[in-house]
């Protein structure tokens, strides 16, 4: 977002460590990380399973605290436990198994959940309940049953049930895992219009490095520490480094880097850019 | 080696949720195989997968294990050892205290088959060189065996699901989305390791996936199921030439044989089957200097 470095940071991490277990030979998940995400970015987070990346997830909103450094929302250090409602309330999560996030038997119910558990008052639940299922696209699924919806359908409905709390920052850690090519469309267009329509901040999770390329923001994380950030153009430009790392790129940044060409971040864009390389410089 | 003809199976028949899962579905796989499975969700592939180790038996249609129906002389158990099947996320099923014992159980359970006729009990040793020899196969540390499978790490753990089917030493090994929810580094990993049981035991193997990329990669011949039919099926090249087809199926296609499909239509005369990268490379890099071999003569 242009001019976004002027402002505070939504979220900010501050030399931040963590170890899970306290053991002198415990390596750290998290490594001294320093980072500010600022508010109506899309950042996504890409890596190896134990990167550190659902780590770095979960200190966003206090499901875990630091073993060394802060980490802030909106101002407020998630160590501090007179915060807590604030910042949960600020940072939502979604998981990556839908089947594990749902507790209701009707879909509404569900949705409606947290906001019982906040004491919002019932006439206002029912108007953020509908909204947020309308954001998702599944408001004639409100009388559903939630274990008869496909993946992708129980995850918007996890994702609007984040919605209703109306939280400035959505975390969303490997959502599409489990979910089939249709279920996975359905949850990454919800997510992009939510960013686009009502400027939520958006962290992805993902070992889905095409999911990466619609990002605003890519980060990539090996050990514990960020490797990477930047924009996913200038991310993927550092191929060989990707490689080195066993990061595979998105196919057609493959197929431009075989041309030695700039990266290219979409079918059409790499087929255009390819043209031009095939069709062009001409050897006389 | 393993043929199952014109199954036809229906969920919840004669009441309201009745389903029609399988719909006159024929498919086999031959010896040393690797065939892939392919379909978006409820195309009825788990279904199909159910079948073909006897643990559904179709309202219609046969499955034949070396030209003997399964369901023929009550050897149905027989058949559930020949074919070994890897359940989706089959990490939660790992049950036993330790590792060693989880991957025995089957084993176990199979017993040896004595010359007249008659089951034991494999003996120590024989069930050493089972387990450890499946452990081998996926790379699971020996020193994991005393361990409890639940001190494991996810991969870790999927892995001794899978070592614990291949103990049983099938014949036909099928996986139901066995790379699910694993990062890349592990999906590669994870394939290795059934590639390798192949190449060693000449099994064959069915991989159910609904990832396009991952099974062209690996497999022989590719069938992709839609609403219980078969839709396609044939080498990975002929099915990924139907490109517009499997769109509409919901199944994803690589983003290399979609970029060459652009080229195509924009006039370049590019093969748009290619569905590895290292096809894609080499199919790009010829059309660059058969086009620039062209373009040279024509001006210069």
């Amino acid at each position: 977002m242009s001019g976004a470095e002027a402002k505070t940071p939504l979220i900010r991490f501050e030399n931040v460590s963590y170890s899970y277990g306290d053991g002198p030979d415990a390596a750290p998940a998290l490594d001294g990380v320093n980072l500010e995400i600022h508010a109506g970015e899309f950042i996504a987070v890409l890596g190896h399973n134990g990167c550190g990346k659902s780590t770095l997830a979960k200190l966003c909103n206090a499901v875990l605290t630091p073993s060394q450094g802060t980490v802030t929302v909106g101002g407020l250090s998630t160590a501090d436990e007179n915060s807590l409602l604030e910042i949960r309330r600020t940072v939502g999560m979604v998981f990556q198994n839908p089947d594990n996030q749902i507790v209701a038997a009707v879909v509404e119910e569900d949705v409606a959940f947290a906001l019982e558990n906040l004491g919002v008052k019932p006439e206002e639940i029912r108007e953020r309940v509908d909204r947020a299922l309308e954001a998702v696209n599944m408001s004639e699924y409100k009388l559903h049953a939630p274990h008869r919806l496909s993946g992708g359908q129980k995850q918007r409905i996890s994702i609007a049930g984040i919605l209703a709390m109306r939280p400035a920052c959505i975390v969303l850690d490997e959502p599409t895992a489990m979910l089939d090519p249709r279920g996975r469309r359905e949850v990454m267009e919800t997510v992009h219009a939510l960013n686009r329509e009502t400027g939520m901040t958006v962290i992805l999770i993902t070992h889905h490095m095409n999911e990466a390329q619609a990002a605003d923001r890519v980060l990539v994380m090996n050990r514990g520490k960020i490797l990477l950030d930047d924009t996913p153009r200038r991310v993927f430009a550092e191929y060989d480094l990707l490689e080195k790392h066993a990061l595979s790129v998105p196919q057609t940044v493959q197929l431009t880097h075989y041309a030695g060409l700039a990266p290219a971040l979409d079918v059409r864009e790499c087929a255009q850019t390819l043209y031009k390389w095939l069709m062009g410089e001409q050897p006389c | 080696m393993l043929k199952a003809e014109h199954l036809t199976y229906i969920y919840g028949a004669g009441t309201p949720f009745e389903r029609r899962a399988l719909d006159d579905i024929s498919f086999s796989v031959q010896a040393g195989e690797i065939a892939g499975l392919i379909g978006h969700t409820g195309s009825g592939k788990s279904t199909l997968a159910q079948h073909l180790n006897a643990l559904l038996k179709p309202l219609s249609g046969r499955v034949l294990l070396d030209g003997t129906d399964i369901w023929d002389k009550k050897d149905a158990r027989n058949a559930r050892f020949q074919v070994g099947l890897v359940f989706q996320y089959p990490e939660y099923q790992l049950f036993e205290e330790t590792v060693y014992k989880d991957i025995a159980f089957g084993v176990k359970n199979k017993g040896v088959d004595e010359a007249d006729g008659k089951r034991r009990q494999p003996t120590e040793s024989e069930l050493d060189i089972s387990v450890y020899s499946a452990m081998d196969f996926v790379h699971l540390p020996r020193e994991l065996a005393d361990k409890s499978p639940f001190e494991l790490s996810g991969g870790q753990k999927r892995r001794a699901a899978i070592a614990g089917v291949i103990a049983m030493m099938p014949k036909v090994l099928i996986l139901d989305e066995p790379t699910a929810g694993l990062d890349p580094q592990g999906r590669r990993e994870i394939l290795g390791h059934i590639k390798a049981y192949r190449d060693a035991t000449g099994a064959s193997v069915v991989l159910i996936s609904h990832s396009m990329d991952e099974v062209a990669r690996l497999a022989d011949s590719i069938t992709v199921l839609s609403e219980g039919k078969t839709a396609m099926s044939g080498t990975p090249r002929a099915v990924f030439g139907r490109a517009d087809e499997l769109e509409a199926l919901h199944l994803s296609v690589p983003a290399f044989t979609k970029v060459f499909r652009l080229l195509r239509e924009m006039g370049v005369d590019i093969d748009d089957g290619c569905y590895t990268a290292e096809a894609a490379e080499a199919e790009l890099l010829r059309v660059k200097s058969a086009v620039s071999r062209g373009a040279g003569e024509e001006t210069c």
